[in-house]
């Protein structure tokens, strides 16, 4: 099998993820809930994972990182958990629907909301977000690297924009932790949500939120916080103030058993590694006749996807006729409604190649090849078990 | 009676884990428990220490800028 769907969740994890998860099974307790040696064996456990993601993150306190579910409650509980009614909201159209929905909720309740538009290629109109501009405007938030084309934005640009009109800033690190060096003790980053099982290697079902000093984030869930028992409202202190219930620490064991990997990996390497790799495919995939490449390949930065479409053919055609030949890609919408959308892909939406450093350009070899193959074959005619988009 | 203790309390779970990490890295006296019922009902967790060692703990929490609750004297059984 050809594992080229890594911005879904990485695969394999690296060695020592899986035993951790074991581990904390097995020894340890939960967090929060006692003073005996399994419940503090689990609290220990939990801090040294904030420590690790403080310290990967550029942060000095740790205590500014909540564990969640994944980068999906994050986005939620800071979207729900800061922004009012007759607040004003700007975002792009390449977000994901974890930003979307949450957002399009708000704008039901009252919060106005303005879109940034991408071209053709995805490429977010930064100075859109200028003639958005209100005075109610409150918040940006952004997507910082699209999940669906790998274009990533100018952070900077934006860091500056908000601070330039005393905007928060919310940060969809979806796909960038673990990729892109964040300095939070440096960068007027208000909020930045990050899920644990894609680029930083962890298991799925763990992620967090990390909460500048002096912001409060209203709890998007209230309940057990094993501290302040007799009170009937939910702690408001940093982290417990967003982590009601108990938490996943097997999770977090793997989460920081793959932050600790990355970390001896190195940032560059990987990020060099993976740029390799997204290069030669796109340099090879270009050529075959009969493919669409979709996103912006002339940046300084990208993320590790390729999207493409074989002419008109139903991008399900081309994933599944894929998977029969052992390649794992993902087709679809991608979650981007906005942004396929903008790429005119609405119905047939792409075939999505993502890449971690562990693939080797032997897998992309064999994946461009499949795709030759397929491209040949005109329209999904003799794919597999169908016969084009109708018949899938 | 009792013996003569200190008590320091938390108001979160991730400030009692910073001080005994900071406080096994330093070397300082004192370990963990369940927080008293008596000083608070509450649940959580104190640190717990000998009245000597008070000073010296409450020192190094200046020093290193750990974040606490309340400081207790109380007799414990």
């Amino acid at each position: 099998m050809i594992y080229l769907d890594q911005a879904a969740t990485s695969f394999p994890k690296p060695e020592g993820v899986a035993q951790a998860v074991a581990c904390a099974l097995s020894n340890v307790g939960s967090s929060g809930r006692g003073g005996h040696e399994l419940s503090l064996a689990a609290s220990r456990l939990v801090f040294q994972a904030r420590l690790a993601a403080a310290e990967f993150f550029g942060c000095s306190d740790p205590s500014r990182f909540a564990f969640t579910a994944n980068a999906t409650e994050s986005l939620n509980t800071a979207l729900f958990g800061l922004l009012e009614p007759g607040d004003h909201v700007i975002t792009t159209a390449q977000e994901h629907n974890s930003v979307l929905r949450p957002l399009f909720r708000l704008a039901r309740r009252g919060v106005e909301l303005s879109i940034v538009p991408v071209d053709g290629r995805g490429v977010v109109d930064l100075a859109g977000m200028r003639r958005a501009l209100r005075p109610a405007t409150r918040a940006v938030v952004v997507t910082h690297g699209s999940n669906l084309t790998g274009n990533v934005l100018d952070l900077d640009w934006i860091m500056a924009f908000c601070r330039e009109h005393g905007l928060l800033l919310i940060v969809d690190a979806a796909q960038t932790a673990g990729w892109y060096p964040y300095h939070l003790d440096e960068q007027p980053i208000d909020i930045l949500c990050f899920t644990g099982h894609k680029a930083l290697y962890g298991p799925q079902g763990v992620g967090g939120l990390y909460v500048r000093p002096g912001l409060e984030v209203r709890p998007l869930k209230v309940g057990g916080s094993g501290i302040h028992t007799f009170s009937r409202e939910h702690p408001q202190e940093m982290p417990e103030a967003l982590e009601a219930g108990t938490l996943n620490t097997p999770g977090i064991a793997g989460l920081l058993a793959g932050i600790s990997y990355v970390q001896r990996q190195g940032l560059e390497a990987i990020r060099r590694k993976e740029a390799e790799l997204t290069s030669f495919f796109y340099q090879e995939v270009r050529e075959i006749p009969g493919v669409v490449v979709y996103g912006d390949f002339t940046a300084s930065e990208r993320l590790p996807i390729v999207a493409v479409n074989i002419r008109e053919v139903d991008s399900s055609v081309v994933s599944a006729c894929l998977a029969e030949r052992g390649i794992c890609t993902r087709s679809g919408g991608h979650c981007a409604p906005l942004l396929h959308e903008a790429l005119g892909t609405r119905e047939q939406g792409a075939v999505r190649f993502s890449f971690g450093h562990l693939n080797t350009q032997e897998e992309l070899a064999a994946a461009l090849q499949a795709l030759r193959t397929l491209a040949r074959e005109d329209g999904g005619k003799g794919y597999g078990r169908g016969q084009g988009r109708d018949h899938l | 009676m009792g013996e003569a203790k200190v008590v320091i309390t938390f108001e979160t779970t991730t400030q009692a884990m910073a001080w005994e990490r900071a406080c096994k890295e330093h070397g300082l006296p004192g370990r963990l428990i369940p927080m008293p019922v008596v000083i608070s009902a509450n649940c959580g967790l104190a640190w717990l220490a000998s009245p000597e060692d008070r000073d010296v703990l409450l020192r190094w929490a200046e020093e290193l800028a750990l974040r606490y609750d309340q400081i207790v004297e109380m007799e414990m059984g």
